[in-house]
């Protein structure tokens, strides 16, 4: 084995009483390489990467970080592991209690490795890496807009230097062109760290631009993966019907009453 | 049989909850007492539970205090025995009223704002980035509140029973025309240390029982908005009801024959 995946997920099961939400999933992501897994809302992409992140527990599969196996790890190996990743919720997930540049510098003053006023002068060079000056620094969550607190969580996301960034619909419920500066941020970011990416995100354009490869998931499976380049010629008529956005094809809304 | 089926769903329902609910508050003291520790997390609780409580538990004591004194000088002026005030307003206040009142006046207050301050948490995944830092949100969130719960409950009750007595002086002297002096050595004449301590004891476990449930539910709270309004009401319903039966537990403990 000369390169161990970052992440390896082997035949991952999660349900919610009746509701399966994954149902075998398999997917690897190597080092230094940006996945994105594409899927329509509620097919549990969310889901997934809550498994990989340990907020969830799942039935059955396995999943490898750096080959080691994380499924059933005890409470004290997981805080450890916690410290190789980032993370960038949805809605930034920013903690409200907190002024912006200590929501920056949280994980350096936790992990304890750096002192005080070194962790803050890092936090404020992570804040004007994603464009923001040091004026931010001082405003609390609740004063940003949408596009800033995207940026803060991408700071604090990489404030410790992760070996693997997660990004959750990192786009989603911004305009087109502050979507397009989170994407190049990302790209950035991740590329300066050599870090390895997984994003989920419904948005074709988003994907296109910060993927290596592209896995679609679908029902609970991974239906498609491939090069970012391969994705309009996949043959596949899930992800033909996903990326151009048709109602008709075989992917059918599940309307529920 | 029809109408055992829903009734043993119920019941085991209850002891469900109920076995979550130990399992939670046990993991939550135990978070307590092993490092790392915030201390000033405690603190901020400390000033949030203790000092900003004072006033409406201290408008609370002096109301149940005058009315007291009034209610069992109707009563008492039947018998001729006057000179029972004091005491009665003493140990009642001591015993029952102004760990009682004190409790569901703070469970109001407190319990309802931490069940929406931690339920706003889990439904911006605030406590998943939490985790996702490195930091295991029980012992962040939850071990510092019930720290200050613990100690800071028995504090105020002590406030209220002061003023609660001085209450009961106010009506005695300026209404019913007691001596001031003499009131003062009926009040102090019946009581015994124990009175004090039992309230105090009393006041320890409301404060433990409030943050709790108020924890409890925020932490579990799903569904956005709406969920977040209800655990809040349930906080607030479950303490109520859990400081009534406790109380009664500990008086037949300590006085019970
Ligand atoms: N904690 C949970 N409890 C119960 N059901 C859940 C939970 N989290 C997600 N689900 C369900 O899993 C499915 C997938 O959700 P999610 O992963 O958030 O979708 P998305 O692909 O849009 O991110 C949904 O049907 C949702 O209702
Ligand atoms: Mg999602």
């Amino acid at each position: 084995m000369a390169d161990t995946p970052k992440i390896k997920l082997t035949n991952v099961h999660k349900a919610f009483g009746a509701n399966q939400v994954l149902r075998g999933v398999n997917l690897e992501v190597g080092a230094g390489e940006s996945v994105v897994v594409i899927g329509g809302s509620g097919t549990g992409k969310s889901v997934m990467l809550k498994c990989i992140l340990g907020l969830l527990e799942p039935d059955a599969g396995s999943i490898q970080i750096d080959g080691q196996e994380v499924v059933g790890m005890s409470a004290g190996d997981r805080e450890a592991l916690m410290h190789k990743f980032g993370m960038l919720f949805q809605g930034a997930a920013l903690f409200d209690s907190l002024s912006v540049i200590d929501n920056v510098a949280f994980g350096l003053l936790r992990a304890g490795k750096v002192p005080r006023d070194e962790a803050y002068r890092i936090a404020d060079q992570k804040l004007r890496q994603v464009g923001l000056g040091p004026d931010v620094g001082k405003l609390w969550p609740s004063e940003l807009s949408g596009g800033m607190k995207k940026r803060v969580g991408l700071a604090r996301a990489i404030a410790t230097e992760p070996e693997i960034i997660f990004f959750d619909e990192p786009t989603t419920g911004l305009d087109p062109i502050m979507g397009d500066v989170i994407n190049d941020l990302i790209v950035e970011c991740t590329r300066d760290l050599g870090a390895s990416a997984l994003s989920i995100t419904h948005d074709m354009a988003s994907a296109r631009k910060i993927a290596h490869r592209i896995a679609m998931l679908y029902k609970g499976e991974i239906i498609w993966a491939g090069p970012v380049a391969e994705v309009d010629r996949s043959g596949n008529d899930y992800v033909e019907q996903f990326i151009h956005g048709r109602a008709e094809g075989p992917i059918q809304m599940e309307l529920k009453a | 049989m029809p109408i055992l089926a829903p009734i043993g769903r119920v019941f085991l329902g209850f002891l469900a909850m109920t076995g979550r609910l130990c399992q939670f508050a046990g993991a939550s003291v135990s978070h307590c007492v092993r490092p790392p520790f915030f201390p000033r997390l405690v603190t901020h609780q400390m000033i949030e539970i203790g000092y900003y409580s004072l006033p409406v538990v201290g408008l609370t004591a002096i109301f149940t205090g005058m009315v007291l004194a009034l209610q069992s000088y109707t009563g008492f002026s039947r018998f001729n025995a006057e000179s029972a005030i004091a005491a009665v307003v003493v140990l009642s206040v001591t015993r029952e009223l102004g760990p009682v009142l004190a409790g569901l006046m703070v469970a109001g207050r407190i319990g309802a704002a931490m069940a929406a301050e931690i339920g706003t948490m889990r439904v911006t995944e605030q406590i998943d980035a939490l985790t996702a830092l490195s930091t295991n949100p029980q012992k962040y969130l939850v071990a510092p509140r019930i720290l200050a719960g613990i100690m800071m409950l028995p504090l105020l009750v002590l406030v209220a029973d002061i003023i609660g007595v001085f209450g009961g002086f106010l009506i005695g002297v300026y209404k019913l025309d007691f001596n001031a002096v003499n009131y003062l050595k009926l009040t102090f004449e019946f009581l015994e240390p124990l009175d004090v301590i039992s309230g105090l004891v009393k006041a320890a476990m409301f404060g433990f029982i409030i943050t709790v449930m108020g924890c409890y539910h925020g932490y579990h709270s799903d569904g956005g908005a709406q969920g977040v309004g209800k655990a809040t009401t349930n906080a607030v319903v479950s303490s109520s009801v859990l400081i009534l039966a406790f109380n009664y537990l500990i008086t037949a403990l300590f006085f019970g024959v």
